[in-house]
């Protein structure tokens, strides 16, 4: 508890103890007035203080105000009956403190919960310097440095390993729990926990620039784009305030004129005391803190889960999201090329790829990468002979004394050589044994085994159009959008194209575009909410996206969304609930059916429920 | 050019009135309080003195909210 906060509960313990004795022993007159007095000076100097300012700021309508007008006229009424009973004024003081202070505890218990996970700032990081291990702040260490992390420090700086072997944990950046294993030569993560083994990194990025700076940056300020929720509460506060004290005031005076103009007894004291009520039910807190407070625990509980959103107008419209967009490469698919058949081989599938490999050793061709991955060794060059490069057909090279020629069927009809066409999507690589044809070998790009589920589960939200777009050839993007049932698909796209696409597509309801960050930022930008997935180590998505998925996996994008509408289920019932008892509760105290106890239950009732409803929104485990 | 600093504030309102005092100030394009993180991130006019438009602000700031306290 802060020290402002201890004095508060400190003030409201003396008031309710002070009060008790004061109702127990019996003084009478104006003493009893006086003890009253000081109580209430105890427990509301700085409200009166406050309201004071105000007035003299000329800025009249806020809470304080409410609440001095209501107690001071309280106490004036309680003398002028000579009732005796200034209990009230006290009450609705000691009332409205406990509910700030439960408020600010609250506000304070959710702002340490998110900060404290989202606590990802390395405080030093082992600089080696001459043979030696300095501790020195990460700000001042150049790019190109060599820092030591050992196993249970946090990764200080984007680098690349040096020397060492070790799992790391992600959790803090993607939410993910497995622990990643890296060795030598690997990017290492700023942000991640190294856990088993010490690393040797040589660092790649300045301290602002790496990572985590990024990503705690991004958080920070997630909160300066307020939602069109929040901006209507700031707004309505604004009316509001002022509306409710006329109305007090019409209540006080209006009802008495027009019973005096009647004949009747003009009762002053029954209609001040109901208008009274009137401004203590009517404090805006309920709303004005519980709304914004919804916004934060929801960005901070999708924080937690790798998903960050940058501001709250994201997470509203995340939630209203009709249309989603999936890039193809990367997104939907794991973006690296794999051999994933191979057919008519007339000799083993092993030694057809090494055989392919070797030919192809020369090349950086992503084919004949992908190949070499297949192989899995290095391969000997010494086995090979006489390449040759056909540019665009593919390759003809001796190995092992044998004339192999590896490449597309351009290449097999100038050498006259008969060979199976094949019907599979991707890249074929058709081969030859010494003029003989041996078979060809498929490589494509494999869809990411959760994309499925991803799309299920969009549809499943009520998400009724699903596009892909892709640079692809037609056959490949229909072959995977049949996998996944894509409603539609778009291919042969330059990224010029995919923002036109873009354009067509949007004015149907809120779209998403979901990408891998890599030549598509300005789609992400077009898009109404950009999503940039396996963010990690990305700046440029990073930038570009209003939504970033820490990891790649594409059933986080419907998480999101499930967190997104939880939230604004949340700020809704809020409104809605706050609203409506509010406005039970003036019309029963215009009607004289509560009193002054009524009102300060329903204001701080109501704001307690509604904060306790908005921390619900932190919650997303599970989801 | 824009800049974030570490706010102390009360009450969400409050918050909002601070951001609304800001807004006022020459020299600022526009700042925004965030209550929750306690950050308020302002936007400089062209060639801006920002420290002395950030007084400004701070002054603007404790006139309509005097518990407020901004981090320059």
């Amino acid at each position: 508890m802060k020290k402002k906060q201890k004095i508060i509960l400190i003030r409201i313990l003396i008031t309710a103890a002070m009060l008790i004795l004061l109702n127990l022993i019996p003084v009478t007159g104006i003493l009893r007035l006086a003890l009253f007095l000081a109580v209430y000076l105890v427990i509301g100097y700085d409200i009166l203080k406050k309201a004071g300012r105000g007035i003299l700021n000329r800025k009249v309508f806020d809470e304080n105000f409410l609440m001095a007008v209501a107690t001071i006229g309280a106490f004036a009424l309680a003398i002028y009956d000579r009732s005796g009973d200034y209990n009230e004024a006290i009450a609705v003081m000691l009332f409205y403190q406990i509910g700030e202070l439960f408020q600010s505890l609250a506000v304070q218990k959710s702002r340490r919960n998110i900060s404290e996970l989202m606590d990802l700032r390395p405080d030093y990081a082992n600089l080696e310097t001459d043979g030696t291990l300095v501790k020195t702040d990460p700000e001042e260490v150049a790019v190109g440095s060599t820092i030591v992390v050992q196993p249970g420090e946090r990764i200080p700086i984007d680098g690349v390993i040096l020397e060492g072997t070790s799992a790391l944990n992600t959790s803090a950046l993607t939410g993910e729990s497995l622990p990643r294993d890296v060795h030598e030569g690997m990017e290492a993560v700023s942000g991640c926990i190294n856990l088993t083994g010490v690393l040797k990194i040589r660092t790649t990025k300045e301290f602002g620039e790496s990572t985590v700076s990024r990503i705690l940056e991004l958080v920070q300020d997630s909160g300066s784009r307020k939602s069109r929720s929040e901006q209507f509460i700031s707004r309505f506060a604004r009316v509001y305030t002022p509306a409710v004290c006329i109305g007090a005031l019409a209540l006080a005076v209006l009802p008495s004129l027009i019973r005096l103009i009647a004949g009747l007894p003009a009762q002053w004291d029954v209609w001040i005391y109901r208008a009274l009520t009137f401004l203590v039910i009517s404090c805006p807190c309920a709303l004005v803190i519980s709304i914004p407070l919804s916004f934060f625990a929801g960005i901070g509980g999708a924080g937690r889960e790798g998903i960050l959103v940058k501001g709250s107008n994201y997470l509203e419209m995340l939630s209203k999201v009709k249309t989603v967009v999936f890039d193809k490469t990367g997104t939907l698919t794991k973006g690296v090329f794999q051999v994933t058949n191979i057919h008519h081989g007339t000799l083993p599938d092993a030694q057809l790829i090494e055989y392919a490999a070797l030919a192809e050793c020369a090349s950086s061709h992503p084919v004949s990468l992908s190949l070499k991955r297949a192989y899995g060794k290095e391969p000997d060059r010494t086995r090979v002979d006489r390449i040759r490069e056909y540019s665009g057909k593919g390759v003809v090279a001796v190995v092992d004394g044998k004339e192999i020629a590896a490449g597309n069927f351009r290449l097999m009809e100038d050498l006259g050589i008969a060979y199976q066409e094949c019907h599979s999507q991707g890249t074929i690589v058709h081969l030859s044994i010494d003029r003989e044809y041996a078979g060809h070998i498929v490589i494509s790009d494999v869809v990411k085994p959760d994309s499925a589920k991803a799309i299920k589960e969009l549809r499943e939200l009520g998400i009724h159009k699903i596009v892909m777009l892709t640079g692809d050839n037609l056959k490949t993007a229909e072959q995977v959008a049949r996998e996944l049932r894509v409603d539609q698909v778009y291919s042969d796209l330059l990224p010029a194209d995919k923002v036109e696409k873009m354009e067509q597509l949007i004015g149907e309801g809120t779209l998403a575009f979901a990408g891998d960050g890599i030549n598509d930022a300005p789609v992400l930008t077009r898009a109404d909410i950009g999503i940039a997935m396996g963010a990690m180590g990305s700046d440029a998505a990073i930038e570009a996206a209003d939504v970033v998925l820490m990891d790649d996996d594409p059933v986080k994008l419907p998480r999101a969304i499930r967190i997104s509408r939880k939230c604004m289920r949340i700020v809704y019932q809020n409104i809605v609930f706050a609203l409506l008892i509010k406005v039970l509760c003036l019309a029963l105290s215009a009607f004289g059916v509560a009193d002054m106890w009524y009102a300060i239950f329903a204001d701080v009732g109501v704001m307690v429920l509604a904060v306790l409803n908005a921390i619900r929104a932190l919650r997303v485990r599970g989801l | 050019m824009k800049k974030t600093y570490n706010i102390e504030v009360d009450c969400a309102n409050c918050a909002n009135l601070m951001e609304e005092a800001s807004n006022k100030v020459n020299g600022v394009v526009k700042a925004t309080v965030n209550f929750m993180a306690l950050r308020m991130s302002v936007e400089f006019e062209e060639g801006a003195d920002t420290k002395a438009v950030m007084k400004e602000v701070l002054k603007a700031c404790r006139k309509a909210e005097p518990d407020c306290e901004i981090e320059l």
